[in-house]
């Protein structure tokens, strides 16, 4: 408090003893922070090297020339916003994650209600067979839903024909092809809205329902009026997290389609791969992952300040 | 009934809503049951039927018949995967290095989430905030220009970069849940080993370690699955089967080798897939007790 007026009289009395005592407290402080930069150090040098060092560098790559010797600007931008195949990729890439991320969230809420029912031994057991989509390696699991749907006479084409209704070429399609890429990222991700959901649910106390239920609220009103207030911050956070991961998925759609038919269900990370890594045009490559940058920028903010929330109520 | 209802009301009240009640609590729990066996099924589908043709002969599988059961499971693909040099190389590679990249992550997390937990220094606060947005950065923004910098390291085509790459993914994320458990631990405690005289690294090794193990259960379970599962990386940056490791190799080699066999592939799939599931089954618990900590992928 009174720091000003001691700094002072430490420095007159330089060389006295309590000087020193502050001198040694203040190495102390010094080494202290010094330890914590340490302890860091790695941490520091691999967010550095690896992450903020690629992403500048993925900057400048996106403006050099396919031979990578010739600085072009924006051409690779504009080359890119002319392009119709790419006109395709981001409408794709944003149904595909708006898609997926508004059934993983819906779907994920009404299996956290649905749990959150039951309870005890019963919950853990049905909640651990749920989360089985989540824990398989996603390129694993897509593989198998390749093989699912593929060809006329494929697995889930045979279930239609008990029913007597017609093969489809479910891949081959345009339509039906974007629907499985994002149903497939559906069945994957909706375990980690499920669990998320059901652990806030938990914090809620058992009292507003029960106040609810003797008010003689129907189930609708329950939800409307308790369970979306209480979760509105874990359901923003989740929401926001996931569009930035589905927006930027790989796995599934380099698995499933590969971007065909017709380059139709590629997405951002997909397009950049075959641009980038198959087809050799590595600033081209850049350029398209690039895209993926805004909505991370926008939405981390958001999802920082959730998180903040978060942290001060404590949940 | 009535009878009580003429000489008590509120109570005759009560005794005719209780039973709506619990009525409605008996209806509630049957519609979720249903709910639930409706979603177990279509969740539960695709890795049965992968299990199923994985215990098929390719004569079944190729006669089309009825893919979704088999009468007499058949082992020979699981005893020919596991016996193939080439399964067995992805194995052993994603092995080896999914093990050192845990440990890399457990020893840089623990040191950095110590540190920003308890020791205050000069952009700390920003600094912890910075590690949280380097989660938020997904790999397919970053594999090209990484793809310059591990060829500059001459590390394109070898399992090695693995090593290099799989630590962005796992490190922040674990770093951000130490942290939160480490700020749990009250001060207190390390207030009481300051005095005694114990040192940064006793202090951490005696009393943040042990305290804090739920959370490097969590951040260790986390490690693993990010990194036994990814495909983008290994599937830019390792081209021969030598380096390859089990999801890039299951997808390109395997299917692009000579034959397009599905009960083969089918059997790698449960085999790479088992680990993950196996440590779900015993540490779940810990896993979503750390990831609600935080808030992560999915």
């Amino acid at each position: 408090m009174a720091d000003g007026t001691t700094g002072i009289s430490a420095d007159a009395l330089h060389g006295f003893a309590p000087s020193v005592r502050r001198g040694g407290l203040r190495r102390f402080a010094q080494r202290r922070s010094t330890i914590a930069v340490l302890m860091c150090l790695p941490l520091i040098a691999l967010i550095a090297g690896l992450v903020v060092y690629p992403f500048f560098y993925s900057i400048y790559l996106s403006m050099l020339s396919r031979d990578a010797t010739r600085f072009i600007g924006l051409f690779n931008y504009r080359y890119l916003l002319r392009s119709d195949t790419f006109d395709l990729v981001i409408f794709q890439s944003c149904f595909f994650a708006i898609t997926a991320v508004f059934f993983k969230a819906l779907i994920g809420f009404i299996l956290a209600h649905v749990m959150h029912n039951i309870s005890g031994r019963d919950q853990r057991i049905w909640r651990g067979l749920l989360l089985i989509p989540w824990v398989i390696p996603p390129a694993l699991s897509t593989l198998g839903f390749w093989w699912m749907l593929s060809g006329n006479y494929s697995a889930v084409n045979w279930i239609l024909g008990q029913f007597g209704i017609p093969q489809v070429a479910w891949l081959s399609n345009t339509w039906t092809a974007r629907l499985w890429v994002a149903g497939v990222n559906v069945w994957y991700g909706t375990p980690f809205f499920m669990i998320m959901y059901l652990a806030t649910l938990k914090s809620v106390p058992d009292q507003l329902y029960e106040a609810a239920a003797i008010d003689g609220a129907t189930w609708l009103q329950k939800i409307r009026f308790i369970s979306l207030p209480m979760l509105r911050n874990i359901i923003s956070i989740t929401v926001l997290f996931s569009l930035i991961v589905t927006f930027a998925n790989f796995d599934i759609v380099q698995i499933l389609t590969t971007g065909a038919p017709a380059d139709t269900t590629h997405v951002f990370a997909t397009y950049a791969f075959q641009l980038g890594i198959q087809g050799g045009n590595i600033s081209l490559g850049a350029a398209v992952s690039l895209f993926i940058f805004p909505i991370l920028a926008v939405f981390s903010i958001f999802i920082l300040r959730g998180v903040g929330r978060r942290a001060r109520e404590g949940m | 009934m009535s009878g009580a209802v003429a000489t008590a009301e509120p109570i005759g009240r009560r005794n005719w809503l209780k039973p709506s009640i619990a009525r409605e609590r008996r209806w509630a729990l049957w519609a979720s049951y249903i709910v639930l066996v409706f979603f177990a099924i279509g969740f539960l589908a695709p890795p049965y039927f992968e299990l199923v043709t994985a215990l098929k002969t390719s004569q079944q599988i190729g006669s089309g018949k009825d893919p979704w059961f088999t009468a007499h499971p058949y082992f020979g693909n699981f005893i020919g995967i596991i016996t193939n040099p080439d399964f067995q190389t992805f194995f052993l590679n994603t092995v080896k290095v999914t093990l050192i990249v845990v440990v890399l992550t457990l020893a840089m997390s623990i040191l950095a989430a110590y540190a920003l937990a308890r020791m205050r220094f000069f952009g700390s606060h920003a600094f912890a905030t910075g590690v949280f947005l380097t989660y938020l950065v997904p790999e397919s923004l970053l594999f090209i220009p990484l793809f310059k910098v591990l060829s500059f390291l001459h590390l394109i085509n070898s399992t090695w970069c693995l090593v290099l790459v799989w630590p962005t993914l796992s490190v922040p994320f674990c770093t951000w849940i130490m942290i939160g458990y480490f700020s749990s631990i009250p001060k207190e405690l390390d207030e009481a080993a300051m005095i005694d005289g114990a040192s940064h690294l006793q202090m951490l090794w005696k009393i943040f370690i042990p305290v804090a193990l739920p959370g490097i259960i969590a951040a260790t379970i986390f490690a693993f699955t990010v990194c036994w599962g990814d495909f983008l990386y290994p599937l830019a940056y390792l081209f021969t089967g030598k380096q390859m490791v089990l999801t890039a190799g299951i997808v390109s080699d395997l299917i692009h080798g000579d034959v397009l066999d599905w009960g083969h592939i089918m059997a790698a799939n449960v085999v790479a897939s088992a680990p993950p599931v196996i440590i779900y089954a015993f540490l779940m618990d810990y896993y979503i007790a750390g990831l609600t900590a935080g808030a992560t992928k999915g």
